[in-house]
């Protein structure tokens, strides 16, 4: 270890410093608060500025890489969980059962995911995954008195262990075959695309234990469970960040160590996309609940994600990452305009509860719309301009008919997004609504904005940031 | 004449067996724990034959030292009732029997498999020694806080983030639970602690 590894991982640094004495003088304190919520998102917001001004390289004997694509994403997960701070708080304050750790625990998981993010080598993959993880088992649980929170807390912590134990039994296995943790010595161990058996098979357990994380079909059943009951806003943060990390994760895994085997891998990958795409779309016309409902639509986008992963280069890696961030601000949206809506004090979680809507809250009426529209794939919005660079880099890789299966997917899916929308825009409303937080709207309001029209006149720019973090891999 | 360190190895190798089978067999649930507290012991012993001794000192301080201890408390504080979790035995043994002997066979096949051919080209055991004349848990010293200290650190953020889920998930702050306030304890004096009441014969003390 030297100084110059130390200032490779400064954003990790200012976080896990942050945290602890942030957790510090909540304990002290006792207790939460606008202010200390505030002061965890500075520090998010300085750990991201850290990320885009540091420099680029490898720290730690290769365990940590730092390059365009870990920048990228390190600032799209910060950003995520630094809006995920005031949401939950406003959240649980209004309920009673705020804490300090809440945004504490935020940081942590950042953190976790922000290593995840710059893996490069077996053990630090694991431990991100985990710090991350462990993070987001209690936030599943925070609301200890309600049993539908702790059942998702509880269901989520024992699959996900069990998910944890597939990828480190895949991992021992490509340790033991391959000789290192270390990607690029796994990779110099498969030149010539003849990977060992041994290798191979653990590469097969490593695919299934993240994509239990980032809820690939058939990897999902915790999914809908654990968004049903976990705290709403904390739904939103979940579907974000978590899974740009994992994903992230995953394509560094495939690319940096597995590039040359990428005929074995292919293929798994295609079937796991289009199985969470029908999935998604098949179960999610059974939902009534809407945060279901999005569990499902978000195993399906998930789908779309490694469509383009599988599509293999730059353009592949390049199409996954704008789909992710595009994707990123749709959900935290919507959970932002689910978690602002109450009435009569019961949250509105239905189908049915959306009932008339627009004429109650026309702000956040508009704003679901655009998101549903945009998951839809309808063009103007954002989510027609993530699909395009899906297919066109699936077609691009050739992989045509999986495309074709994708596109259908999409036509079932787009049944339970029009419901909604009917729902909501024609159907008479039930009763008054409460007004809804200034906080949560406003980050409604905001990402609205972004999917359409500000997505529009972003996406050159994204689209070259994208490219450069995929040209990372070379 | 058998060399010393066969005989010890067939000593612990057999200790380490019949102890693991106790565990199973075993009526009580305390002697259960007792024999893998023992066999943990004899795998101790195995490892320090194979020259690891850094990890036999691992497996005695942390599975003896915690583990165990934790599942020892576990079997005494909780009241399961070991009979009846026996009771399903003879239903699912076939079942388990043939993972068992799944489990077996995969074994044998990995065994003979890296015996035969050894593993993936490049894939060589890291030297116990670390090459030289340094021992292995000096070899762990020295890369556990140079190349290792991200992970290292990191693991400890892991256990730190479980303490404080366990803490959030579970402490409650009850209104009125009386404690101990010592510097109020040693405030006290015969004036504050002591009233001298003059009771008239007869009367009794009112409060």
């Amino acid at each position: 270890m030297t100084l110059a590894d130390l200032n490779l991982v400064r954003p990790e640094l200012i976080l896990a410093i942050g945290a602890l004495v942030l957790l510090l003088v909540g304990a002290f304190r006792g207790k939460g608060g606008a202010l200390f919520d505030g002061l965890c998102m500075l520090v998010l917001l300085v750990a991201g500025a850290a990320a885009v001004t540091g420099g680029h390289g490898r720290a730690f004997a290769g365990g940590v890489v730092v390059d365009n694509l870990s920048t990228f994403a390190k600032v799209a997960i910060y950003a995520a969980s630094a809006i995920a701070i005031p949401l939950g708080g406003t959240w649980l304050r209004k309920r009673g059962d705020d804490k300090f750790e809440f945004p504490v625990l935020i940081l942590l998981a950042a953190l976790g995911m922000g290593m995840m993010a710059s893996a490069g080598d077996l053990i630090s993959l694991y431990v991100g995954i985990e710090l991350s993880s462990l993070a987001l088992y209690v936030l599943a649980a925070f609301r200890r008195d309600d049993a539908k929170s702790s059942e998702a807390g509880l269901k989520y912590f024992v699959l996900g262990a069990l998910s944890s134990g597939l990828l480190l039994y895949g991992a021992s296995l490509i340790y033991g075959f391959a000789g290192s943790t270390h990607f690029d010595v796994i990779a110099a161990s498969i030149q010539g695309g003849q990977a060992h058996t041994g290798v191979l098979f653990g590469l097969v357990f490593l695919i299934c234990g993240l994509a239990f994380k980032v809820s690939a079909a058939p990897f999902h059943m915790w999914t809908p469970d654990v968004y049903e009951g976990a705290p709403t806003p904390v739904v939103g943060f979940f579907a974000g960040a978590p899974k740009i990390a994992a994903m992230l994760l995953l394509a560094r895994v495939l690319s940096e160590g597995f590039g040359a085997a990428i005929g074995q891998w292919q293929q798994v990958i295609v079937i796991v996309a289009l199985l969470s795409v029908f999935v998604g779309a098949f179960a999610g016309l059974a939902q009534k609940n809407l945060k279901r409902l999005w569990a499902y639509s978000s195993i399906a986008n998930i789908g779309y994600a490694l469509l383009g992963l599988a599509a293999g280069g730059e353009a592949g890696i390049q199409a996954m990452l704008l789909f992710m961030v595009l994707y990123l601000v749709d959900v935290t949206g919507f959970f932002a305009c689910l978690s602002a809506l109450q009435r009569n004090g019961k949250p509105m979680e239905t189908i049915e509860d959306m009932a008339g809507l627009v004429r109650q809250q026309p702000g956040i009426a508009l704003a679901m719309t655009a998101f549903a529209l945009s998951a839809l794939g309808l063009p103007p919005f954002s989510g027609f301009f993530a699909k395009y660079f899906v297919f066109k880099a699936a077609l691009g890789g050739d992989l045509v008919w999986p495309a074709v299966l994708g596109l259908l997917g999409s036509v079932v899916a787009a049944v339970y997004y029009l419901r909604l929308l009917k729902v909501m825009w024609f159907d008479a409303p039930t009763g008054e609504v409460e007004a809804p937080p200034v906080t949560a709207k406003t980050v409604a309001i905001v990402a609205a904005l972004f999917s359409f029209p500000v997505a529009l006149f972003a996406l050159g720019w994204l689209e070259q940031a994208a490219l450069a973090a995929a040209a990372a891999f070379g | 004449m058998i060399p010393l360190p066969t005989i010890a190895f067939y000593l612990l190798a057999t200790t380490t067996i019949l102890a693991g089978l106790a565990v199973v067999f075993a009526r009580n649930p305390v002697h259960s724990v007792l024999f893998l507290i023992t066999a943990f012991f004899s795998g101790a012993g195995l490892f320090v034959l194979m020259g690891a001794e850094f990890l036999a000192m691992l497996l005695i301080v942390v599975y003896v030292g915690a583990v165990a201890v934790l599942f020892l408390f576990v079997v005494m504080m909780l009241d399961v009732d070991f009979t009846q979790l026996r009771e399903g035995f003879s239903r699912y043994l076939p079942i388990g029997g043939a993972v068992a002997g799944l489990l077996t066979i995969e074994m044998i096949i990995v065994a003979t498999t890296v015996a035969s051919q050894g593993a993936a080209s490049g894939a060589t055991a890291p030297n116990a020694s670390g090459g030289t004349d340094v021992t292995n848990a000096e070899a762990i010293g020295r890369v556990l806080y140079t190349d290792y200290v991200y992970f290292f650190q990191a693991a400890g953020l892991v256990l730190l983030v479980a303490m404080i889920g366990a803490i959030v998930l579970t402490l409650r702050h009850k209104p009125g639970v009386k404690r101990q306030n010592i510097a109020a304890q040693n405030a006290r004096t015969p004036a504050t602690g002591m009233t001298i009441v003059d009771i008239k014969p007869g009367e009794g003390i009112s409060e």
